[in-house]
């Protein structure tokens, strides 16, 4: 009954949610804040709720206000004109990050902004548009509504970058970040154009079923790619990430991390689903791979010599990108060799997706630490700090736990994703292997710079307590998830893993669960 | 007819990037961002251009060569977000010029 419309009321509680806000923020602020967590908790419900369908059926195909996509075209001309969810292992796994996200993001947010006057009723607004944005580019199944909720996204999230307005470098920030998604999303825009001129379709099925990867599909694709590898702040592209990380609140800038997952998810849309065999795997996987070394390479010595220290974990955010990009390019460069694919290709794959989740966990409450110093501290730079482990003994643990594990220390779930990687990486081409494994070297060399310069030492002269409650309660939840991936890497991937690495892998069942109903 | 509207399409593209990327003034990048935009659309437009169509209205209309809608639904979708961003761009321009009293984007504080 209900669970049925699943996919649509996932998006639909905290649209209409935010909508209300400035409404629930006359009855007091706790009553908004319950009603704004709830959204989200329904939005999780229903998640959790869709995902066994999705593992036990395929591919969930969701039309709007319709039951098949195209049940109302005149006789004889089959193709799926409604607009659709399609929703399958890669969609879902991708949902459980933007869910966690949220729900800590917004609790540690009551801690962070408590002391706000004004605009807290926006800010609520925007936090549940971009938890809107992120869940629609992650179900559409319509390159066009792709394109409407990457904008959305966009303009939730740069509002939010500049949420302390009376700071010049907060507008500098988000100008910056908005110049690059508005560019990305037209980029976006122009290959729709160009796909609907030459197949008549919006539906990502469709087009997949007949797209044949002449001249013109090839500049669609380079400016797909271009666009969303911009917005995912890979390498050449990557300018606007510290700034635009460094200067939004911590709760946002979590919330960032995951935004640019999604724009990382759809570009594996793009290169699997919307492209698959038909697409000159060797090379656009080749293209990825670089992308990825790049971003690795010059993310991690970028980091190295940073003082501040958001701006610092905004560059090893780069850098942790490429490692994501590496194993997919992997996989994608060897995908039309069974026998590669089979023994190496899918192991690549399944360690850069393990990766993204674990990724998104890490960094986010690294970041959440970082906004907890500087709320307590008012500065973000590491010459300030010193001695905090005496004053702040709950977030230091966090930040241990969050910096162990993006260094990839053995028991945590950095390691269980990079050495995935590193495994099968090796295989395909040893030198791309080295180069991750002395990424990862630097990483723990500047994470132990950062512990050493904040953490350590001997006690402030300044009074500082602990957190507020909220912003722990935001980081432990996180923290929690990070320990249970880290017990339990085999199981995580058997269950979460696999069926998007095979979702991804398998495009023939994307377009006929699609194209089938028809 | 066609070739000159994609020839537009691109040109405006390139003068749109050009701004972007070698204009220092904000106002000017936001000018290159809203070419961009209108190149998006217009080429969406014309996409769905038909010599000698007739609005797809089903009522009193010759029932031959009609329009196919949907370009033009996702181009006025597409202004009405170009809108938006345009607006929130100018917003941020405005707020730069309010605390660095400038509009030139190299006095900017922030070294990426």
């Amino acid at each position: 009954m209900i669970f049925e419309h699943a996919p649509a009321l996932i998006i639909a509680f905290p649209l209409l949610t935010s909508f209300a806000v400035p409404i629930l923020n006359r009855f007091g602020e706790k009553f908004r804040n319950f009603f704004v967590l709830l959204s989200l908790l329904f939005s999780l419900f229903f998640v959790l709720t869709l995902a066994p369908q999705v593992y036990s059926h395929g591919v969930i195909v969701y039309t709007f206000g319709s039951t098949s996509p195209g049940i109302t075209l005149p006789s004889g001309y089959s193709m799926p004109i409604r607009i659709t969810f399609t929703i399958d292992g890669m969609s879902i796994f991708m949902a459980f990050i933007a869910s966690i996200v949220s729900i800590s993001g917004l609790i540690y947010s009551w801690g962070f902004l408590k002391k706000e006057r004004v605009g807290m009723d926006k800010f609520y607004s925007l936090l549940l548009l971009m938890s809107v944005g992120m869940y629609g580019m992650i179900f559409t199944g319509d390159l066009f509504n792709m394109f409407v909720f990457l904008e959305i996204l966009s303009i939730a999230s740069c509002a939010l970058i500049a949420f302390w307005v009376h700071k010049g470098e907060t507008s500098e920030a988000a100008f910056k970040y908005m110049v690059v998604s508005s560019i990305a999303a037209l980029f976006m825009l122009i290959a729709v154009g160009i796909f609907y001129g030459q197949y008549n379709a919006l539906n990502i099925a469709a087009i997949a079923s007949m797209i044949n990867y002449n001249l013109l599909d090839k500049i669609a694709l380079s400016l797909l790619i271009v666009g969303l590898a911009m917005k995912a702040g890979a390498v050449p592209m990557h300018m606007w990430v510290p700034d635009a990380y460094g200067q939004a609140p911590a709760p946002i800038t979590m919330m960032l991390v995951a935004a640019s997952q999604a724009s990382l998810y759809a570009l594996f849309r793009t290169c699997f689903t919307l492209f698959g065999l038909r697409l000159d795997v060797a090379m656009v996987g080749w293209i990825i791979i670089i992308l990825g070394i790049l971003s690795m390479f010059v993310g991690v010595t970028m980091a190295i010599p940073q003082k501040d220290i958001k701006k610092l974990m905004a560059y090893h955010s780069v850098s942790q990108t490429g490692y994501m990009l590496l194993g997919v390019g992997v996989g994608l460069a060897v995908m039309n060799d069974p026998i590669a694919f089979q023994t190496y290709g899918m192991k690549a794959m399944e360690g850069s997706i393990f990766h993204i989740i674990n990724y998104a966990l890490y960094k986010g409450l690294l970041f959440l630490t970082a906004g907890a110093i500087f709320y307590k501290l008012k500065t973000r730079n590491l010459d300030e700090m010193g001695g905090i482990a005496h004053n702040m003994p709950l977030t230091t643990l966090f930040f241990i736990i969050g910096a162990l594990a993006i260094a990839g220390i053995p028991p945590l779930n950095g390691f269980a994703s990079k050495f995935l990687i590193y495994e099968s990486v090796y295989r395909f081409n040893p030198l791309l292997s080295i180069i991750a494994m002395v990424v990862s070297v630097l990483t723990l060399a500047s994470f132990v710079k950062v512990f050493h310069s904040a953490f350590m030492g001997p006690k402030m002269k300044k009074n500082v307590r602990e957190a507020p409650r909220a912003m722990l309660l935001g980081m432990a939840i996180i923290a929690i998830l990070i320990i249970i991936f880290s017990l339990f890497p085999a199981m995580v991937v058997r269950t979460i893993v696999d069926p998007a690495v095979i979702a991804l892998a398998n495009q023939g069942n994307y377009i006929s669960a699609v194209m089938g109903g028809i | 007819m066609m070739f000159i509207v994609y020839l537009t399409v691109v040109a405006l593209i390139g003068i749109g990037l050009y701004a972007i990327i070698f204009k220092r003034n904000l106002i000017k990048i936001v000018i290159g961002v809203s070419l961009v935009e209108c190149a998006a659309n217009l080429f969406l437009v014309s996409l769905g251009y038909k010599e000698g169509g007739v609005a797809p209205i089903f009522t009193m209309a010759p029932h031959e060569n009609m329009v196919l809608p949907t370009p033009q639904a996702l181009t006025l979708t597409s202004i009405v977000i170009g809108v938006a961003v345009t607006a929130l761009m100018l917003s941020f321009a405005m707020n730069y010029y309010k605390s660095y009293g400038t509009l030139d984007a190299t006095k900017g504080r922030l070294k990426g």
